[in-house]
């Protein structure tokens, strides 16, 4: 079965004023299924957040190449829903109508009413059926990063993009709002990619953990499959031996083996680009090119 | 300093009683031909207490001429930020066009009201009765647009990348892009530029009135100074500014109003 999201050979440089590019992240390969919940999981600086933003088509690809559901990404667009870290609403519109913005751009065939019952709808559902005609100011850091998620969802997007959306959230709106992800993320039966540096949010969330070496030139170190029952308890899961021997791994990782970049058979390397024939000066328009 | 009560009221008005009795002391000592405080009010008493009477064309209270004043500066400042906004915009916006017109606009903004009016006068030489108003208004227009232009551009400068990044994830189209998030985003910066621009544009009417001869307060000190009444001089300073005050004001609590959003 075809992959729903098949990211090759991946690899992001950045030109530096010395010549030698930058490399962030290179060689990276990843096949997602459709409905799946993988997490990113990486040091800080590693470049998790590059390989989203590329996905997410806000940064340019400079080799390799992602194919979404049989097309390829290369332009931002409403069919991958981003969650930002800092959930950058807009300051001047109230959470209804920065979830609006984007419900006006994907549905603008539908009517007004429908489109207003499709807002209401995703802001009810993260818990903010009180506060959506307040502005973001007015909001709590929680229920802003809520708004985010109403807005990523109420795109009906193909795919889900978190970058560390509860980065900056206290531990107590961590947990709940771990679990408005998931319960929304069940309910809509999205494919979701998350960027992360929290092991246990990792765990309580996703099907598979796509470990990343450390940086420079960042990859696709290990994988983990995480095959916890779903719908997931957070109960359950500290109860369970299994959670503890995936979360040693987890930290192994990232401890120990992080740094070491995986052995990868490389492909054939492509043969270096010739040297441009010298020409004679005034015979070179007859040489054949 | 320590504070005390209504030191709010008490401390400024100490300073125009400093500035007072400098006055009084300087027109009875060096500056013979300076009218005394008192002088100035005698004389002036008629302007300030029929602030709108007309006796004539250069002979009207003090708030007709300031009245006509502020037309002529309400309709060339709303030319500057009609040209001078998407001018700030396209600065802000592309880079190719910052380096084709930045060092144009360095170089005519420091350029003095002085210089540019007799230049208006000449561009609507054609214009008959009308030459003088329109030589006024492109004086005003041109002086006072560059804040407006320089802030505009800032402002759409600094606008965060993460509000753009929404933008192109939802795929907005341009107009919705501009309307949307860049117009918000920069209107802070904008009304910083108005504000600065509104003062300009009041100091540039007392130039273009005086070299104009157009009845107002510009005009009306000119005349005044011509016809030998120099307490008229200093009615005209003061009126000038305190509505300079006002207007720098007004636009102060506007501004304010739309940087909470």
């Amino acid at each position: 079965m075809k992959p729903f999201l098949e990211i090759s050979q991946l690899g992001k440089t950045y030109p530096t004023p010395n010549g030698a590019p930058a490399v962030i992240v290179e060689h990276f390969d990843l096949k997602i299924r459709k409905g799946e919940f993988i997490t990113l999981i990486g040091h800080s600086g590693c470049g998790k957040s590059t390989v989203l933003s590329m996905l997410a088509g806000l940064t340019d690809i400079t080799t390799g190449g992602i194919i979404l559901s049989g097309k390829e990404v290369n332009s931002a667009g409403p069919d991958r829903g981003v969650v930002f870290q800092a959930p950058c609403l807009l300051p001047w519109m109230t959470a209804f109508e920065n979830v609006m913005l984007g419900v006006d751009q994907v549905y603008y065939t539908a009517d007004t009413e429908e489109r207003r019952q499709i807002a209401e709808y995703y802001l009810t559902v993260v818990g903010l059926a009180d506060a959506m005609h307040q502005r973001p100011a007015e909001l709590s850091q929680g229920m802003r990063q809520r708004c985010g998620i109403a807005r990523a969802f109420a795109l009906s997007p193909k795919m889900l993009l978190l970058d560390e959306p509860f980065g900056m959230l206290d531990s107590l709106t961590r947990y709940e709002l771990q679990e408005v992800l998931l319960d929304l993320w069940q309910k809509d039966q999205k494919t979701a990619l998350m960027v992360t540096h929290d092991v246990d949010e990792a765990l309580f969330l996703s099907d598979r953990v796509v470990m990343m070496t450390n940086g420079p030139a960042a990859t696709v170190g290990e994988i983990l499959e995480v095959k916890f029952p779903r719908p997931r308890s957070r109960q359950q899961l500290l109860e369970d031996p299994l959670y503890y021997e995936l979360r040693e791994q987890l930290i192994g990782f990232l401890e120990e083996r992080s740094h070491v970049r995986p052995t990868r058979i490389a492909p054939p390397a492509p043969p270096p680009p010739a040297a441009p024939p010298r020409r004679p000066r005034f015979l070179g328009a007859l040489t054949p090119a | 300093m320590k504070k005390f009560k209504l030191d709010w009221l008490l401390l400024p008005l100490f300073g125009f009683a400093l500035i007072l009795v400098a006055w009084s002391v300087s027109s009875a000592t060096w500056a013979g031909n300076l009218p005394s405080p008192t002088k100035t009010w005698q004389a002036s008493r008629d302007y300030v207490l029929q602030p709108f009477a007309k006796r004539g064309e250069m002979d009207q209270g003090i708030l007709r001429f300031t009245w006509y004043s502020l037309q002529l500066v309400a309709k060339g400042y709303f030319l500057a930020l009609l040209i001078g906004t998407p001018i700030g915009f396209f600065l802000g916006l592309s880079k190719t066009f910052t380096k084709i017109f930045d060092p144009i606009i360095q170089i005519l903004r420091p350029v003095s009201p002085l210089a540019w009016l007799p230049l208006g006068l000449v561009l609507f030489l054609n214009a008959g009765k009308e030459a003088g108003t329109l030589g006024a208004l492109f004086t005003i227009a041109i002086c006072s647009m560059w804040p407006t232009v320089l802030n505009t551009a800032v402002g759409v400068r600094a606008v965060p990348q993460d509000y753009l990044n929404v933008g192109r994830v939802l795929k907005l189209s341009r107009w919705k892009t501009l309307t949307k998030i860049l117009l918000p985003a920069t209107l802070p910066y904008m009304f910083t530029g108005f504000r600065l621009s509104l003062g300009i544009a009041w100091l540039v009417i007392v130039a273009a009135e005086m070299l104009t001869g157009r009845p107002g307060v510009g005009g009306f000190l000119w005349q005044e100074y011509n016809a030998l009444i120099y307490e008229h001089i200093i009615l005209s300073i003061i009126t000038i500014g305190l509505i300079g005050f006002a207007l720098d004001r007004l636009m102060s609590l506007l501004e304010a109003r739309f940087k909470t959003a």
